[in-house]
C-alpha cells in the first residue's frame, strides 16, 4: 500500500489549491472526492462580478484541475470517505473502494446545505437551493419550468440569477415561516438587516442597493416599508413579507401555499394564496460539513458567523490532533476565492512538515496567510458580517488548546 | 419536451455526448454519458425516485451531491445507491425502492 505525504478529501476549491501547493513543493499527494466531477462547490457556481467579467466555476475547477494532473496529484473521483484513524503517525483512510494510507491528512469537505423543515417538503420536486444550481448548471437538466424559492438570502437572491439563465422561471423568493427550525429565515426585519448588512461588493444589483440603503434606515423600518409584492431583481420578485405555509401537491409538488406576514414575522389572517409551480427550492443558507474531523477526536467550538461547529484550528490550517489539517468551508462558511487562499497555506505548511522548514518556504507561508486575509476582506460574497473577529476567536481557542494540553502532560 | 438545457446564454452550448440507455422499474430511457442516474430522469420528467420505507410516501432528490441519501435506488444486484452521485451506463438496470410493507424480498 502507497503511504501518500498528503491524503486531501474533498476536490473543491481548497482542496485542489492545498494539492498543487504541495505537490509544486514535491509532495507526493492524493484527493479523493465522492462527487463524479472534480470542484466541489466551484462547478455550480456563475455570477457577474462588479467589473462585468462572470465568475465561471467550471472554469476555475477546470484551471485547477489541469494545474494538479501536471503536477502529477492522483485524483479519485465516485469514492466515499466513510472512517479514518491515526496509529503510529500514520493515517487510515477506509473509503468505498478500500484503504489508503498517508502521513498528512487534509479535510476539505465544503459545507452542506441546512434544511428548513415544512409541511410538504418531503414531496418530489422540493430540493434544495444547491441541488436545482448543480441540476442546471452542472447537469445542464432544468428540474422544472417554474419555481419558488423559499429562503432569501445572499445565496438564493444568486442562484435565482442562474435558474433563471437556464431558462427557468422563478416565479418568487418568499421565506419560510418562522418557527424552531427557520429562526431568523422567517423574521422579516432579521432578513432585511442581513440583506442591508451585505456591502457595496455584493454579487448583485439589488444587494448593492440595500447596502446602500443601510447606511441611511435601520432593518426595522426597511422592513415595514418593504413593498408586499416584493422588489424586482433581474425580473425576480423578492418579498420578504411573503412566508411558505405549506408545500402542496399529491405525489410531486404542485405549488406552494403562501401567507403576507408582519414584519415580526407574524402571520396576517385571510392571506392565503397558492403560487403554482414545477419545482420548489429551499434555501437554508450552509453550514461546514465536519463529521469526518468529529472522527479524528480534534475538538469544535461553535461559532455563529462561521455557519456552525468548525474543527479548531490555527491560521496556518492545522488542527489540535497531530498530522491533520483543514482548509475551505469546513473551517467556516465563505467564498471560493477565501477556500483556495486556505488551501495554500495548508498545502505549504503541510510540505515545510515533510521536507523541514527553510527561510523560503517559513517566507511562502507568510505571504499565503497575508493573502488570505486579503482576498477575505475583498470577498464579493460575504456570507456573515464580523467573519474576521470569528476566526480571531477559532484562532484564539487553537492556543488555548495548546496550552492546557502542555499543562494536563506536565501535571 | 426536453428538460436539457442544450444553449446556456454564458455557458455556452452542451458539447455531443454519447447516448445511452437505462432501465427505470424496467421502462427504457435514453440518457447522456456523463449524466447522474438523478440527472438522467429528471431530463425525462421523472421526479419520485423511491417510496418511503414506513408511509409508503413518494420521494425525490434533495441536496443533489450526496449528502442527504434522499434519492437512493437499487441497482441490479441489490445494491443501493445514492441516484445522484452515480453515473450511468449504458443497459443500467435501476429500480425505486418500495415500503416495507410492499417488500415481499
Amino acid at each position: 500500500l502507497k503511504l501518500w505525504n498528503l491524503l486531501i478529501i474533498g476536490a473543491g476549491p481548497a482542496g485542489l489549491r492545498a494539492a498543487i501547493a504541495a505537490a509544486e513543493e514535491g509532495l507526493e499527494v492524493k484527493i479523493i472526492d465522492e462527487f463524479s466531477k472534480v470542484g466541489g462547490r466551484l462547478l455550480g457556481q456563475l455570477h457577474q462580478e462588479p467589473s462585468g467579467k462572470w465568475w465561471n466555476g467550471i472554469e476555475e475547477a477546470n484551471t485547477l484541475h489541469q494545474k494538479a494532473i501536471n503536477l502529477g496529484v492522483a485524483i479519485e473521483c465516485g469514492t466515499s470517505v466513510h472512517d479514518l484513524e491515526s496509529s503510529y503517525l500514520r493515517w487510515k483512510v477506509y473509503t468505498s473502494k478500500g484503504v489508503e494510507e498517508a502521513e498528512n491528512l487534509l479535510l476539505a469537505t465544503g459545507a452542506t446545505e441546512v434544511p428548513l423543515p415544512m409541511p410538504g417538503w418531503t414531496l418530489p420536486g422540493v430540493m434544495s437551493i444547491g441541488a436545482a444550481q448543480v441540476m442546471g448548471n452542472v447537469h445542464r437538466v432544468k428540474p422544472g419550468n417554474s419555481c419558488v424559492i423559499i429562503g432569501a438570502n445572499v445565496l438564493s437572491i444568486a442562484i435565482a440569477n442562474e435558474l433563471r439563465l437556464c431558462g427557468i422561471e422563478v416565479k418568487e423568493i418568499i421565506i419560510p415561516l418562522a418557527n424552531i427550525s427557520s429562526k431568523d429565515d422567517g423574521n422579516p426585519e432579521k432578513v432585511m438587516e442581513s440583506l442591508m448588512r451585505l456591502t457595496h461588493l455584493a454579487p448583485s444589483s439589488f444587494l448593492r442597493q440595500a447596502g446602500k440603503l443601510a447606511k441611511l434606515v435601520n432593518p426595522s423600518i426597511a422592513a415595514k416599508f418593504y413593498p408586499k409584492n416584493g422588489i424586482k431583481i433581474d425580473n425576480i420578485p423578492i418579498k420578504i413579507k411573503t412566508a411558505a405555509a405549506e408545500i402542496i401537491g399529491d405525489q410531486k409538488v404542485t405549488g406552494v401555499k403562501t401567507v403576507q406576514v408582519k414584519p415580526n414575522g407574524e402571520i396576517i389572517p385571510n392571506t392565503e394564496k397558492v403560487t403554482e409551480v414545477d419545482f420548489v427550492c429551499i434555501a437554508g443558507g450552509l453550514a461546514p460539513l465536519p463529521e469526518l474531523a468529529a472522527l479524528s477526536g480534534c475538538s469544535f467550538k461553535y461559532v455563529h458567523e462561521l455557519g456552525g461547529h468548525v474543527p479548531v484550528h490555527s491560521e496556518r490550517m492545522d488542527t489540535n490532533v497531530p498530522n491533520l489539517f483543514v482548509a475551505g468551508n469546513i473551517t467556516g462558511v465563505e467564498s471560493a476565492k477565501v477556500a483556495m487562499a486556505q488551501g495554500k497555506v495548508a498545502g505549504l505548511v503541510i510540505a515545510s512538515a515533510v521536507k523541514g522548514s527553510s527561510e523560503t518556504i517559513n517566507a511562502a507561508i507568510k505571504k499565503a496567510v497575508n493573502e488570505v486575509r486579503k482576498v477575505r476582506e475583498e470577498a464579493l460574497i460575504q456570507f456573515q458580517p464580523n467573519i474576521v473577529d470569528a476566526r480571531k476567536l477559532i484562532y484564539r481557542q487553537f492556543e488555548q488548546d495548546k496550552v492546557e494540553d502542555r499543562v494536563v502532560s506536565i501535571s | 419536451m426536453t428538460m436539457r438545457v442544450d444553449n446556456h446564454p454564458v455557458l455556452g452550448k452542451q458539447g455531443n455526448h454519447k447516448q445511452v440507455t437505462i432501465y427505470f422499474n424496467g421502462e427504457p430511457h435514453e440518457a447522456f454519458e456523463g449524466d447522474t442516474i438523478a440527472s438522467a430522469l429528471m431530463a425525462k420528467g421523472i421526479y419520485s425516485l423511491r417510496h418511503h420505507e414506513v408511509s409508503g410516501n413518494e420521494r425525490g432528490i434533495y441536496c443533489n451531491i450526496g449528502h442527504c441519501f434522499e434519492c437512493r435506488v437499487k441497482l441490479e444486484g441489490r445494491k443501493v445507491v445514492r441516484a445522484c452521485l452515480t453515473p450511468v451506463d449504458d443497459g443500467m438496470e435501476i429500480y425505486s425502492l418500495s415500503s416495507f410493507g410492499e417488500r415481499n424480498d
